[in-house]
Parts: structure tokens; sequence; C-alpha cells
């Protein structure tokens, strides 16, 4: 029995009164550009309705930004440095006891184990998810060697369920490769029990479990700002408006967004997720455990149908060293699935220094290496696409509770490195913050509980352990590969010290002066292919009029500092062709955007030298359409 | 005046298809479906007449396998008033839908019934000529722009032709089919969805409405288009003719 919207065209007086104090700082705003950037712009027609004249910020009260106060709770929050609160009168709002955004794996079980709890206490609660892909799963890529310790507690009879889990690893092997040979090492894994699948169908089966229980799933919307209340507590998210064309003007199939409002809203975004990471700067999350800055890499994957005879179902081998170097963290993953189909798949960490690296051609390279041609030759590629996933562990994790809900999965960053795996580790998390959240509802008590149970579970106690791997690997591959062999036998996740990451991501990268371009070989169109081809298979698509979801701050910055100090990274590292520096009229390179491309990475978000590029959630239901990654 | 819009759950447009390796078909496994595009427009042409007063209900129809429902969930969202979905798991081919419109259409009466030109999965621009032949009803093609006057009971309609665009005039009830510039399909929204729940969508069986589903087509085999080959230049005319002439058989 789902609860039933209020579709009250309704005004919160009380967000009206505060927006009338209008305390707009106009010396250090950084969102504000001379010439009107498309950042304002965005802003602008969030509120389109506004009684308090045309500017940018018109309807943002905006608070100093030191002062901190205490909350109900206890605990100390400082005050936000930018807050929206929409004068828009007519836009619609729906309310619900949990909101959830995002339908992956801890998006989902979080939705699953809230509704089994109310199911066994006999009590009526609302759920609502809302995903920003066309449907459940499409938005969905990972290795994936699933560990089913969460799922077993989640749903422990999925075998009867028909869940897609039915491929257990057969083989456990770990190669070094060099450029034409492959030397296989001890290998550092421990898959026996685990299962070779596809997340993206396991997540679809998730959401029609889910469903069953009555979550509401809204796929096709997506999640562009967060709302608060005059406290600074989240009480939902607004979706965004549709039928804006690329000139920022209303088409005639606009729609206002719709406000989704949360007793309790649980951000499960995935990796970099572009609500969280807001949430987590605007309540300094990461300071208040305190934690380090969060680490990533960007991972490439395609599945190959390959042939009958060169498949075995379960196989599972993880290579390091070539094509990457020795400085240069990361590695391939194969797996053989069902039905013929295997993963390949070129993770490459983003601290990398060489500007004029290029993961996505590293990864045509690797398909070339003699140890894994063979497998390839006569196949064909279903699907392709690429993620940035979290590296940092234990040490990056931000304290995951704000005002009015919670951080849980890769958003707030549970992935075991050294295992390679996260979706287990999402999910527990999903179901610990629905535990928690009940116990709002039900008992009185705080969210913090989540906190609490996160750090007394399994999950901390494997990422603690886990905790040593790859910071270690600053100093190299030989050094780092020692230290985690020190790490798994010898001290066995007892090691008294705490290694730190090094610099983020975006400052690691060193100018292009220092490193020379690096020629890649043409693709042959038989293993290895060039972008659009690859694009193509991995069935992105966007409203191609609507404005360019990703924005730049400073739209001077990447002709005078991007392109002559990095050489354009961005052309590089995007897996999707986006970023193109193409010369104009006078000759001159400019960068040229190609929004509708986007996979929905967040590789620029990251890597950006500057942290220039910021990516925001275009019109829901558009991006890649993965069904088997 | 009620107005049916027939409605077709396909492969989603920006997916990419490939022929099942035992090349009975095109793979639709684990594949994205959605509303047909053009049946979109017809939706949105529907639904903009009846917002303009002129008619009382839109009702959408669709035909095939369970999760049909899904389609018309979303073409309730949309604003259709109802839906009905005659349920059919063997595939059904035009002249099937055809006659299985007809008889829907005898026992709702509509005034009008809007089709999607094509099906983007099998290109067969046959389903809307069909249905008007059995109704004995006039239809028009490859709408561009509808323009109803209600009181006259007449359809004026400009329909894309290669030549360029003619105007026909047709008497109610008619048959229409919609082309890509006729209009703009609008979102659903989420409101709408939720609304959407609520609306009815009948249920039908091919035998329930007296209609025989078999087929005088049988689909032999699917293969993929044979693989462009690489171009060749030549070096002199003496040698295009030679090759047209002996290779390409075209002179």
């Amino acid at each position: 029995m789902h609860r039933f919207l209020s579709i009250s065209l309704k005004s919160n007086s009380l967000r009206r009164h505060h927006s009338s104090l209008s305390l707009y700082t106009h010396l250090s705003n950084p969102l504000n550009s001379a010439n009107g950037s498309s950042y304002a712009h965005h802003h602008f027609y969030q509120n389109p309705t506004s009684q308090f004249g045309f500017h940018p910020f018109f309807s943002s009260g905006y608070s100093s930004l030191t002062g901190f106060y205490t909350n109900p709770t206890g605990f100390y929050f400082m005050k936000p440095p930018f807050r929206s609160f929409s004068s828009e009168t007519d836009r619609e709002s729906m309310e619900y006891d949990v909101l959830i955004v995002g339908a992956g794996p801890a998006g989902l079980s979080a939705g699953i184990r809230f509704k089994q709890l109310c199911r066994e206490n006999n009590v009526d609660l609302s759920v609502c998810v809302v995903e920003k892909g066309p449907e459940v799963g499409a938005h969905i890529l990972s290795g994936n060697v699933f560990e089913p310790r969460a799922l077993d507690e989640l749903l422990p009879h999925w075998k009867q369920e028909e869940a897609p889990i039915s491929v257990p690893v057969s083989s456990d092997k770990f190669c070094y490769l060099t450029k034409d040979r492959a030397v296989l090492l001890p290998s550092p894994f421990h898959n026996r029990g685990n299962y070779v699948i596809s997340l993206s169908q396991l997540v679809r089966w998730m959401g029609m479990k889910a469903e069953e229980l009555g979550v509401e799933i809204y796929p096709g919307f997506s999640a562009s700002e967060v709302l608060y209340d005059t406290n600074n507590k989240v009480i939902g998210i607004g979706t965004n408006d549709m039928g804006i064309a690329k000139d920022g003007s209303k088409k005639d199939t606009f729609q206002h967004g719709v406000e989704l409002r949360g007793r309790l809203t649980l951000l499960a975004e995935g990796c970099r997720g572009s609500l969280s990471e807001k949430i987590i700067k605007n309540y300094k999350l990461r300071e208040l455990r305190p934690a380090q800055h969060q680490t990533y890499a960007l991972g490439i994957k395609e599945v190959w149908e390959v042939d009958e005879s060169k498949h075995k179902p379960g196989v599972v081998l993880h290579t390091v060293g070539w094509p990457l170097d020795h400085k240069t963290y990361g590695g391939s993953f194969l797996y053989h699935m069902k039905d013929r189909q295997i993963a390949i798949g070129l993770v490459v960490a983003l601290n990398y220094h060489n500007p004029f690296l290029n993961p996505y051609e590293e990864f045509q390279k690797l398909k070339h290496h003699p140890a894994i041609k063979p497998l390839l030759e006569g196949g064909t590629v279903l699907q392709y696409g690429a993620r940035t996933l979290n590296e940092g562990g234990f040490q990056s994790i931000p304290y995951p509770v704000f005002p009015g809900g919670a951080i849980i999965g890769c958003s707030a960053g549970f992935l075991n490195v050294p295992k390679i795996k996260g979706t287990h580790t999402a999910m527990k998390s999903g179901m610990l913050a629905a535990e928690a959240a009940f116990g709002v509802f039900n008992e009185g008590l705080n969210m913090e509980t989540y906190w609490d149970t996160l750090q007394n579970s399994w999950v901390w106690e494997e990422l603690h352990k886990a905790r040593n791997y790859r910071p270690a690997f600053e100093y190299g591959l030989v050094p780092g590969m020692a230290i985690s062999a020190l790490e798994h036998y010898i001290l066995k996740g007892r090691s008294p010290f705490t290694l730190k990451h090094g610099k983020p991501d975006h400052e690691a990268t060193e100018v292009a002066l220092l490193h020379s371009p690096i020629q890649y070989p043409k693709p042959d169109g038989v293993l290895s292919f060039d972008v659009p081809t690859s694009l193509h298979r991995s069935n992105t698509n966007h409203e191609h009029d609507q404005p360019a979801h990703l924005r730049l701050r400073d739209p001077k910055i990447p002709e005078l500092v991007n392109l002559p100090d990095y050489a354009g990274p961005e052309s590089r590292y995007c897996p999707a062709r986006v970023y193109e520096y193409i010369p104009d009229e006078k000759s001159q390179l400019k960068l040229q955007i190609n929004a509708q491309n986007c996979l929905h990475c967040k590789a620029c978000d990251i890597k950006d030298p500057k942290q220039n590029i910021e990516w925001t959630v275009p019109e829901g239901g558009g991006g890649p359409g993965y069904s088997v990654m | 005046m009620k107005i049916m819009v027939a409605i077709k759950r396909v492969v989603d447009y920006a997916v990419k298809i490939r022929v099942k390796p035992d090349k009975t078909g095109v793979e639709t496994n684990n594949v994205k479906m959605s509303m047909n595009p053009f049946c979109e427009i017809a939706l949105e042409e529907a639904l903009k007449i009846r917002e303009a007063g002129l008619a009382s209900e839109v009702i959408a129809v669709s035909m095939g396998p369970p999760q049909c429902v899904d389609t018309l969930r979303t073409g309730l969202a949309m604003g259709a008033d109802r839906g009905i979905h005659v349920e059919a798991t063997t595939g059904l081919y035009p002249l099937n839908v055809a006659k299985i419109f007809k008889r829907l259409v005898e026992l709702e009466n509509p005034g009008l019934i809007f089709l999607g030109k094509q099906a983007i999965d099998d290109d067969c621009n046959q389903t809307g000529q069909m249905v008007a032949g059995l109704l004995r009803w006039p239809q028009a093609t490859f709408a561009s722009k509808v323009v109803l006057d209600k009181e006259k009971q007449v359809a004026t309609v400009e329909r894309e032709v290669d030549g360029g665009l003619e105007t026909l005039s047709l008497d109610l009830p008619a048959v229409i089919t919609t082309d890509l510039r006729l209009n703009q399909p609008r979102y659903a929204t989420l409101p709408n969805i939720m609304k959407a729940k609520s609306k009815v969508i009948k249920k039908y069986t091919p035998q329930e409405l007296n209609v025989d589903i078999r087929s005088d087509l049988e689909v032999v085999q699917v293969t993929e288009p044979p693989k462009r080959k690489a171009g060749v230049i030549v070096s002199s005319v003496d040698e295009l003719i030679e090759k047209l002439k002996n290779e390409a058989h075209v002179i």
C-alpha cells in the first residue's frame, strides 16, 4: 500500500519568508561568472517565477561560512555556505517516508530492507527510489565477481527466486604482464564461493524484488538539487526540469521538475555522486570523521561473445603490469560469464602523472596481448562502457550521516580495493541505513545509529583490514606489491600503521612539459576500436537539444590552463570523447563539449586539474543503456 | 468523440541491436524496450485534440506479450484516459493487428484512429492502411499536420509525400498515421506516472474477440546486412568501365 502523493501546488511559506532575507554575498561567489556561464543559467531555470527580480541567485540565501550550531541530536554541524530555496510556486511536490536517490545495489538494498522491516512490524511506510537511467540497471557497470555475503542476508532465497547468479568462480588466476609474456603469480584473491555475474542484470532483478515489496521506483528522473528547510535539514530532492533547449529557453515539451520530499533521504548515487559530493562539502562530512580525500580509478569494460570452444564459465583472471607502467596503479580483469560472454576491462587509477595517458587506448592495447588476443579472436563485442570507482577505502570514508538523511554505497565509498569488490559492502551499507531509518520512524531513534552499526559490522572490519594495500602503491608497483605481500601473508590485516593516500587525483597530474606524447597504435577494427564505434555499443543517448550537463566553472580555464599546461588531458581520459579541442575560424584550439556522448562515468569531475569541470545531471532517461555490464 | 491510438512496444531506438545466433530474429532478451517513436507522436496528437476540446476520450491500444502493459502505462502517463491490451504470445503481423483493431473499433466506436506510420522494428508501414481498408474508412498517412473541424466532421490532413506536401480532406470517422514532423511528444511527468497507476487497462485475447491470428507470413531467416566492402581506387577510365561491366555487372 503506497502512500499516495499530495499534488499540492503549495508554496512553502517558511521558505518564502527566508528567501526574502536574500543574503547574497557578492564578494567571493565562485559560482558567479562574468559572462553569466551556463552554471548560472541552470539555476535561473530552476526558479523562473521568482518575484525577486532577475539575477542568478535571487532565491538563494547565503549565510556566513563560519558559525557552528548544534542540531537537536547534539552534533555540531557547520552551516552550509550555499542554500537553495526554491521560490517555485508551481512545482509539484510528492512526499514519502524514505526517499532514495539511485537504483543501484545500495539504493535497492536499502529499499528492500526497509520494506521487509515494515512488513515484519506491521507498519506501512512509503519508499520511493528515483533513478536517472532510462531503466533500472541501465547505468550499472561493474566487473563483476560477486560475493553473495550481503545478498544472503538480504534475500536468503535468491537462488530459488531465480536471481541472475549462476556462474560460480571455477578458477582464479593472477598474472604479471610484460609486452609479450604473462607471468603467473600467486593469486592474492580468494574467490571460492563467489560468482561471476552481470551486475546490471542483478540490479534489474533486485528492482523487481523491490517493487514486489512495494518500493516505488521511478527510472528516467534525475535528482538535480537537494532541498533544505530553514534549519539546514535535507528534506528531499528536486528532479530536473525537462524540455529545456540548448540555449536555455523552454521548449513546447517543457515540464517542471518535481519535488520529492522524504522524511529521510538516502543518497545512493554511486561513485562521485553529484548530490552526494555537494552534501559532503556542505556539511563538511570529511572533516567530521576526519577522513582523507577520496581517490579514484577509471574502469573501462567490454562484454564480448566468444567462440564456444574458448569459453570456460567461471574463469577469473586479473593482471597487473603491461600496458601500464610501474608508476601507474591499475590492472585488468577478464571474467567468463554465461552464454559465451566474457567481461574484459582495464582499471586505471586516476592519480596517474602523465597527462598524455589515455586509459581507453591503453585498454585497446591490452586486448592485443598474446595471452588475451586468442580468446577474443572470432568474437564480437556486445557492449562497451566505463565508470569510475573508489579506491580510497577506509581512510576516505566520510561521516555518512547528515541532517535529514545518510549516504550509502559507493557515494560514501565502501569498495574493498585488494578484493576489487564494492557491491557486497554497498549493499550492506544500504541495509544498515534502512535499519537505522526504520529505527528513526518506529522507535524515535537517530540516524547516527547507521554510523554505529556500520562501525560494528563486517564492512568496517573488512575495510579496516584492507586499508594499507592501495596507499602502498604510492611508492611504485614493486614496493606496493611488496608491502601488499607483507600485509597479506605476515601481518594479516593486523598492521599497527595506517598508510596515507598521496595527492588528490586531480593534483597528481604533472605538466605536459615533463612528459612526451604517447603514440598509440591505430585500432584494427577487430580487437581494438575507435571511440565512436565503442560508444555506439554503449547504447548511449541524450536528448540533444538540452543544455550541456558538463559545466565549466570558469569557461576560460580550458584554453588558458588545461591546454597549454597539461595538453588538454580531458580529451584523453574521457572514455566517450566528450571533450575535444577543435580549431575555430581563427585556427585557435577551442574546447568543444559533446555532452551527448557522456557515459556518466564522472572521470572529468575527478581528474580535471583545476577542478573546473562540474558534472551535473542531465535530463532523466539519457545516458548509457547497459544491459549485460 | 473517442480517439483510439495504436501503440507498439519495440526495441528502444538508441539500442544497438544484433541478430540472434540462430538467425530467427533480433535479440530482444535483456534489451531495452520502449514505445515506438511514431506511436508516441500519434498519442501526442490525440492528446492535443482532446485538450482542444474536440474529443472526449483517448484510448491507447497495444497488442502483444504481457510486458506491453508497461508501454501502455507510459501512454497513460502521457495522458491517455484508458488502455486496452490484447494479449498475444505469438508474433502478430500487420494484417492480424488490423483485424483485431477492426474488432475493437466495433466495440468502442471511436471517431478517429491514430497510428504511427510504421514501427521501427519491422518498418512495415502497413497496419494503418490495412485498418482503413478493413473498416472502409478514409485514410491519410504520413500526416505532418492535422486540423479537425468538429461541426462538419471533417479532418484536413497535410501529408508528406515524395513530391512535397499533399493536403487531404477526410470525412470522419477516419484513420490517420503520423509522421515525424507532426509534433513533439510530451514527457511523462512523475505525478502523471503515479496517476496512471490507477487508470484502467482492459485485457482481451484474440480468441475472445473472435479474430483468427494465424498468419500467411512466416519469417524464414534474419541475417545482418553484408559488411560493406572496401572501396577500390581505379587508375583509369578504361579500368572503371571494365570493372563496371565485368565485376559489378551494371553496364
